[in-house]
């Protein structure tokens, strides 16, 4: 089991709020990702959880028993850490053999775990490396090795990905959702790149300045964001946010319109504009259109355009696909 | 141009390298000296000018040094008050350390500056307080009473070595212990302790010898009984007028264990005195 509750948990840091009271139910099995910009409270409010800062105020629940005051060893949680904080004096052996020692298991049965896991995660040429004679991929699953173990009632992760190379994080970030596929334990994921959030999640937490701007699935952002925050900041890339008259004639403050969402066209259409520069990303070419009165608006079309810097071009919003936001960024109904 | 380049930089590397020695060598040659005038005769050694390597070494001086004092009563009183303080002081300085490094305060920096400061201060300022102290209490001229007041000179050092070390420990290391299920026994016994332990070592090296060589405080607080080889050196230099080859070979005879326990750990003292910046 593994039900996480947090019920008006605040955190101060002296004078400084970095986590207004905030309330989130997190259900066992689930695979949430708390994503938000660097600096907005995301592995403060994982520290919380984990029992590694005090909260300043609020409870937070364990499978339905209050673990507030509990410290972190007696939790029942793990966590992999952005830097993996491997203990460097001991063997990879030794390392995920760590929380089963503590544990006071039988050393039989603790190399019998060791040698399954390592199985598990493709170490088993390396149990008896040291962690500094790993590659940081390696190192990231000696970590997450250490981390299941032990059997927690909840996996959490701070940005584990961020220290690997593009291509090896692809394959990291598949791996661990394999992993939870297969362990079906809850995971609690923090990151600052919304891929990883879309691509990982069930659930996506979104952050920002410590306060939960939305809760929801990944399309459920992706097609309902609740506030300007959320909608430029789920999807990639952003979406076209439109203020002004144009805005206005929708019955909104901003409006906003996502790259994909808008067909183009040479001949005809409701904006004309010029293509600035494009990005070719090879299935698809990102445009940037100068349109009059409205500003840079970023188009999402196929993979050869055949459009040039300064081509005069035409974009129509596809019906139903419009977002707006009212004066405090709520998004209207 | 690349083999101009080169030719520079052997020759600045040249350059360097003989001013290293150069400097090397001055910081050596008194140590060296003392140890060939510890081997001339009383009159060769204040001859001048003075002979460097062919005069008839003579082991006499060492003799009767042995014969007019008990060396091997200050070498045990050395090593009683220099091995006892630094182990004292660590002990100590262990957990003031820990918690200034993982605990860290308000006040922190000004707790490890004003220690620091206390070592600005001259000791002569403070000698007739202690003085009169260990009077009272009896303990002039005991190993205990020396044990102690070296533990305080040399605290603030310890206490700072172990606090650079510690910081090097990156605090992630010791949640995740946490995480596992370590108590805080474990995580200082398992995790802490294993990953401080070279500098632990080169701290209480460095100590050591900071104690074995600390004259001011063993001088003025034991004359005789629980004298260290610092008053074993002194007494050459005062009593019956300067004789230059019989001081020589006292203050050979008391320099050597800590040069020979200096070279089988020069490592451990480098990284010691650069307080862990070199790895
Ligand atoms: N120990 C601390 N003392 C004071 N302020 C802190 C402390 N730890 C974090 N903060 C502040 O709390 C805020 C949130 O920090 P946190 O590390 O949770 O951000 P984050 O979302 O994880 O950012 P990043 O993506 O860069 O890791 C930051 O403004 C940070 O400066
Ligand atoms: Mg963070």
């Amino acid at each position: 089991m593994g039900r996480i509750t947090l019920r008006n948990v605040s955190k101060r840091f002296g004078d400084v709020t970095v986590i207004p009271p905030i309330n989130l139910e997190i259900e066992d099995g689930e695979f949430v990702v708390f994503v938000g910009p660097s600096g907005c409270g995301k592995s403060t409010l994982l520290r919380l959880i984990a029992g590694l800062e005090d909260v300043s105020g609020g409870v937070i629940e364990i499978d339905g028993v209050n673990a507030t005051e509990l410290p972190p060893a007696r939790r029942g949680l793990a966590m992999v850490f952005q830097s993996y904080a491997l203990y460097p004096h001991m063997s990879v052996r030794r390392n995920i053999a760590f929380p089963l020692k503590m544990a006071g298991m039988d050393p039989a049965e603790i190399a019998r775990k060791v040698e399954a896991a390592a199985a598990v995660l493709n170490l088993t040429g390396y149990l008896d490396r040291r962690p500094g004679q790993l590659s940081g991929g390696q190192r990231q699953r000696v970590a997450i090795g250490r981390a299941i173990v032990r059997e927690p009632k909840a996996f959490l992760f701070d940005e584990p990905l961020s220290n690997l190379d593009a291509a090896l994080r692809v394959n990291m970030r598949l791996e661990i959702s394999e992993l939870h596929q297969t362990l079906k334990t809850t995971m609690i994921y923090v990151t600052h790149d919304q891929v990883e959030a879309m691509t990982m999640a069930d659930k996506i937490v979104v952050v920002n300045q410590g306060r939960i701007e939305q809760v929801g699935s990944p399309l459920d952002l992706y097609r309902a964001p609740a506030n300007l925050f959320v909608a430029g900041f789920i999807g990639s890339p952003k979406m076209n946010l439109i203020g002004g008259p144009e805005a206005a004639r929708h019955g909104a403050v901003t409006m906003g319109l996502r790259p994909e969402h808008i067909d183009l066209s040479t001949s005809d259409g409701t904006w004309r504009g010029t293509v600035g520069i494009s990005e070719h990303l090879g299935s698809d070419t990102f445009l940037r259109v100068q349109v009059e009165g409205l500003g840079m608006i970023t188009v999402r079309t196929g993979g050869d355009s055949g459009l040039r810097h300064g081509d005069a071009v035409f974009l129509t919003p596809q019906p139903g696909r419009m977002h707006r936001f009212d004066a405090d960024g709520k998004a209207m109904a | 141009m690349p083999d101009m380049a080169r030719k520079t930089t052997s020759a600045r590397k040249a350059t360097v390298t003989a001013l290293a020695w150069t400097v090397g060598f001055l910081i050596f040659f008194p140590v060296l000296w003392t140890f060939l005038t510890s081997f001339k005769t009383e009159g060769e050694a204040i001859a001048a000018p003075p002979s460097f390597l062919f005069f008839d070494w003579t082991v006499e001086n060492y003799l009767t040094v042995n014969e007019r004092s008990d060396y091997p009563r200050h070498f045990w009183n050395s090593v009683v008050i220099s091995v006892g303080s630094t182990l004292l002081g660590v002990l100590i300085a262990i957990p003031a350390a820990w918690s200034l490094a993982f605990v860290p305060g308000r006040r922190t920096r000004d707790v490890l500056m004003w220690m620091l400061s206390t070592k600005m201060m001259p000791a002569v300022g403070v000698l007739v307080p202690m003085y009169l102290i260990f009077r009272d209490t009896g303990l002039l001229d005991t190993k205990s009473g020396l044990v102690g007041v070296l533990t305080l000179v040399n605290l603030p050092i310890i206490v700072w070595m172990l606090y650079t070390y510690f910081k090097e420990i990156p605090a992630e290391i010791l949640e995740a212990a946490r995480m596992d299920g370590a108590s805080l026994r474990s995580e200082i016994i398992y995790v802490l302790a294993p990953m401080a332990v070279p500098g632990i070592a080169s701290t209480i090296l460095l100590n050591i010898i900071l104690a074995w060589n600390e004259a001011f405080w063993t001088l003025n607080l034991a004359a005789a009984k629980a004298a260290p080889l610092t008053a074993f050196i002194a007494s050459y230099s005062s009593p019956e007028g300067l004789f230059y080859a019989k001081l020589s070979a006292a203050s050979t005879m008391a320099i050597a264990p800590i040069l020979i326990l200096g070279w089988f750990s020069q490592k451990q003292l480098v990284r010691g005195l650069t307080f862990g910046a070199v790895k």
